[in-house]
């Protein structure tokens, strides 16, 4: 079939810097084709030349087999071609109805129609089996229904070609079953979709084609049938991937948290567990099932009842610092809003959490600037220029660069909440590889996380919880995917339980 | 990707940012001098620097405070309401303490204790209670400009004669030819712009504004750094009070209007960004210093009228921000 858009020898420079070197890709109606690869690879410059958002330096871009120049973004949302953001571009204070409306509203007389726009809205909304009401505000969305109102968005502009920046990256495994089943039906509609995600089992399940990138060159264009996920992954990383996971690091017997019965108001309900030295616990469940919440209540982010003790000791409820200097950190899942200063350079990112070992009173710029250099070497971050802002980093090595800010307070036990979000297999590796090396100098850990290879793979032990209390634990051979999923879910608890004396 | 490409143009444009205050005041310095043979003067220049410490002084609080994410609408009322209680409290101790330097010191006391009072007030409205920096402060405008023009019975509130002949030098005199106010000015600004950049408070402060959220997570106290950028600006009003009272030994409803507009734009022209996250005192004290210069160049040459001196501090304001804004979309 003839492709709706193609492109053919794409080069894109950013000053001397030349990040694309000659990309092929066609995007054919009915096909879902995925782009892979690392980060920094190429894919989201490729996908913003496709989307009309930015110019190619070289090549050409061919609409319906006609050479296209899109000046902007509009030009190419006009020919039909609409990208999803990873960063939502949703306006959080209006409605569902408005946001799909936004700049094409529908108007009867001087006035809006409000009745024919909500009516649509709905339509759309139906066609993605997605139940919310029109009327609701954006910002009381959650976020997987922030995505489909994303996509009625697309469709409500009649998109042929949808590009869609790892759309899954913030769903759990249910929600991205449902993300999928609507790809699935966009592409039994026609409509071209060019798909991106670092998690490889997704490609297999949804692409037709598949697309790797490496450096800014294009590795292979391949069908995705009999493509596996090994192969993918030593494609886009350019060497065999040896066991993504290291081995397992075996507990002490110390207690060094034990929390009981906590309460976070609305969220979690009577959370009790223990964690033990050099010991890595994972927290698997459902998005909503309340581990960030309980993680923030443990911490003091959060208002909460019932106890904390760290090594022994009682920490005083709702103080991040007090916390802190128990040795008890919290690395948090949104490292852009909650994380990292993106404004500000590496240095002061670094070391605003431990900022009093560099002096309560005169800050010691000079140790500062060794921790930077330190935390580089330790954590591996890879860094332009130390002067650039943490915002200008590759999204993992902001990772990289929480994790150093957060082992700059040298605490005993770290909660990590999604420790791989958006990151390359790569980096991830890196990322496991460092806790595992933690926890073997005697931290513990807690993984939040809800990709289940990720909490499988590298915890000794992990609790479930489900719709806001703790619905089992899994420790050994017992953890699979399967338990986890039960439990996560509760259905057959009786089985999941059998599984866990096993 | 595009990290090393933005790296190196980004920095030029920054130092740019960074030198202009510094060219305008230069350019402004400049032009004075060709049009005034006074203007370099001992006599102008002692003028022009004692007449900005106060709002100087109240500008370098204000840069906390804007640089935290927030805004203080109220310091030129609190002003002239700490004004008003310091010489009320000083007449009214004059029989007990007599005029000397028991009387001026406790003076000092009244008005930098009302100044910690009035900060603390509206600290704890906004971190505590969590209304809106604005709002909060906008609300306390009015009530301190009331209360003075209240207190003054809509006329004026003297200090006694005596007392104030014995007051003046502190806003008069000085040591080496430097007047007081010009030297507590200094002090203020070289502190202010020490605890900015190198203590925690002011790397808490720029934290805050750019992202309260980070802050709390990374175990950075936001209420309590908050409230102290609103109470150090209240007791620098306070400290402004302090060499204002002596000069005119008096106060009213229309003492400090105004000066609230005059600190922030001082702030805006020297750097700081409006929504927080980025501050520098020493771009404040050149903003204090280039909306003075202008005043007192109207003033001495003939050229334009000084009635016109608002629309040129206006264009100074805007241009300020323009030039920010440059910066941020390189960045």
């Amino acid at each position: 079939m003839t492709p709706i858009l193609s492109a053919q020898k794409i080069i894109r420079r950013f000053g001397p810097i030349q990040v694309l070197h000659g990309v092929d890709f066609d995007l054919v109606p009915g096909q879902v084709h995925a782009l892979i690869g690392e980060n920094g690879a190429g894919k989201s410059t490729m996908m913003k030349i496709l989307g009309g958002y930015l110019a190619p330096s070289g090549g050409d871009l061919l609409l319906d087999g006609a050479p296209v120049q899109f000046t902007d973004q509009k030009q190419a949302e006009a020919a039909g071609i609409l990208m999803i953001h990873q960063e939502f571009n949703l306006a959080l204070q209006l409605t569902v109805e408005e946001n799909i409306f936004l700049g094409r509203e529908k108007k009867r007389g001087l006035f809006l129609d409000h009745k024919g726009m909500q009516d649509e809205a709905k339509v759309l909304l139906e066609r993605l089996n997605c139940h919310v009401d029109p009327r609701t505000r954006i910002r009381d969305l959650s976020v997987p229904n922030r995505q489909m109102v994303e996509i009625a968005r697309a469709l409500g502009r009649n998109a042929r070609v949808l590009i869609m920046d790892e759309p899954t990256a913030v769903l759990t495994n249910r929600e991205t079953d449902i993300l999928l089943e609507q790809i699935d039906r966009l592409r039994a509609h026609g409509t071209a979709i060019l798909y991106t995600s670092h998690k490889l089992d997704e490609i297999r399940r949804i692409a037709d084609r598949v697309t790797v990138l490496r450096d800014g060159q294009h590795v292979l264009t391949r069908d995705a049938a009999g493509f596996t996920e090994d192969a993918m992954a030593t494609a886009m990383v350019g060497r065999e991937l040896s066991d993504l996971f290291p081995s397992k690091p075996v507990p002490q017997e110390e207690i060094v948290l034990s929390v009981g019965n906590l309460t976070v108001p609305g969220r979690v309900r009577d959370a009790s567990f223990t964690l033990r030295r050099g010991e890595v616990l994972g927290f698997a469940g459902l998005v909503g099932a309340g581990r960030t919440e309980l993680m923030e209540g443990i911490v003091g982010l959060r208002p909460a009842t019932g106890t904390v003790q760290v090594m022994g000791k009682a920490l005083k409820p709702g103080s991040v610092l007090a916390a802190r200097e128990a040795g008890l950190v919290y690395l948090t899942e949104d490292r852009k809003d909650k994380g990292l200063l993106l404004g500000k350079n590496l240095t002061e990112n670094l070391t605003l959490l431990a900022l009093d070992r560099f002096g309560r009173v005169r800050i010691d710029k000079q140790a500062e600037d060794a921790a930077l250099t330190t935390a580089i070497r330790e954590f591996d971050i890879r860094v332009n220029d130390r002067a650039m802002t943490a915002g200008s980093l590759s999204g993992g090595n902001q990772q990289k660069l929480l994790l150093a800010k957060t082992m700059l307070a040298e605490p005993q036990i770290v909660i990590i909440d999604e420790p791989t979000r958006g990151i390359d297999i790569g980096t991830k590796q890196q990322i496991y590889d460092f806790i595992a090396a933690l926890a073997a100098r005697g931290k513990s850990i807690i993984v939040v996380s809800s990709e289940l290879p990720e909490v499988i793979g590298l915890a000794s032990r992990v609790i479930v919880m489900g719709r806001g209390h703790i619905a089992g634990e899994l420790s050994g051979a017992a953890i699979t995917e399967d338990a986890i999923l039960r439990l996560a879910m509760g259905v057959a608890a009786d089985d999941a339980a059998e599984r866990e004396t096993a | 990707m595009s990290d090393t490409t933005l790296a190196a143009p980004k920095r030029r444009r920054l130092n740019l940012h960074v030198l202009g205050p510094v060219l305008a005041l230069v350019a402004l310095i400049i032009l004075g001098a060709s049009l005034n043979s006074n203007f370099l003067g001992y006599g102008n220049v002692t003028n022009v620097l004692a007449r900005s410490a106060f709002i100087g002084i109240i500008a370098v609080g204000m840069t906390f405070v804007i640089t935290a994410g927030g805004i203080d609408l109220s310091v030129g009322s609190m002003a002239a309401f700490v004004a008003g209680v310091m010489i009320m409290a000083m007449n009214s101790m004059i029989p007990t303490l007599g005029v000397g330097v028991p009387l001026i010191l406790a003076g000092m006391a009244v008005a930098l204790l009302a100044g910690l009072a009035a900060g603390l007030l509206n600290g704890f409205l906004i971190s505590k209670i969590g209304i809106e920096a604005f709002i909060v402060t906008l609300g306390s405008m009015g009530i301190y400009r009331s209360l003075v023009t209240w207190l003054a019975d809509g006329g004026t509130l003297s200090l006694d004669f005596e007392a104030r002949g014995f007051y003046r030098p502190v806003y008069y005199e000085g040591i080496l030819g430097v007047a007081w106010p010009i030297i507590v000015f200094a002090i203020v600004a070289i502190l202010g712009e020490l605890a900015m950049r190198h203590t925690p408070f002011g790397r808490h402060c720029a934290a805050i504004g750019a992202n309260e959220q980070v802050a709390k997570y990374s175990a950075v106290k936001v209420d309590r750094v908050r409230m102290g950028t609103y109470v150090l600006l209240g007791m620098l009003v306070g400290l402004a009070t302090i060499m204002y009272v002596p000069r005119l030994g008096s106060a009213s409803g229309s003492t400090g209007v105004l000066w609230e507009l005059e600190a922030i734009a001082a702030v805006i022209i020297g750097g700081t960004v409006l929504k927080g996250g980025f501050g520098r005192v020493w771009g404040t004290v050149v903003g204090v210093l280039i909306l003075s210069l202008i005043d007192n160049i109207l003033n001495l040459a003939s050229i334009v009228s000084p009635y016109l001196n608002g629309a040129i501090q206006g264009v100074i304001v805007i241009l300020a921000v323009i030039l920010q804004r440059d910066r941020k979309s390189a960045d």
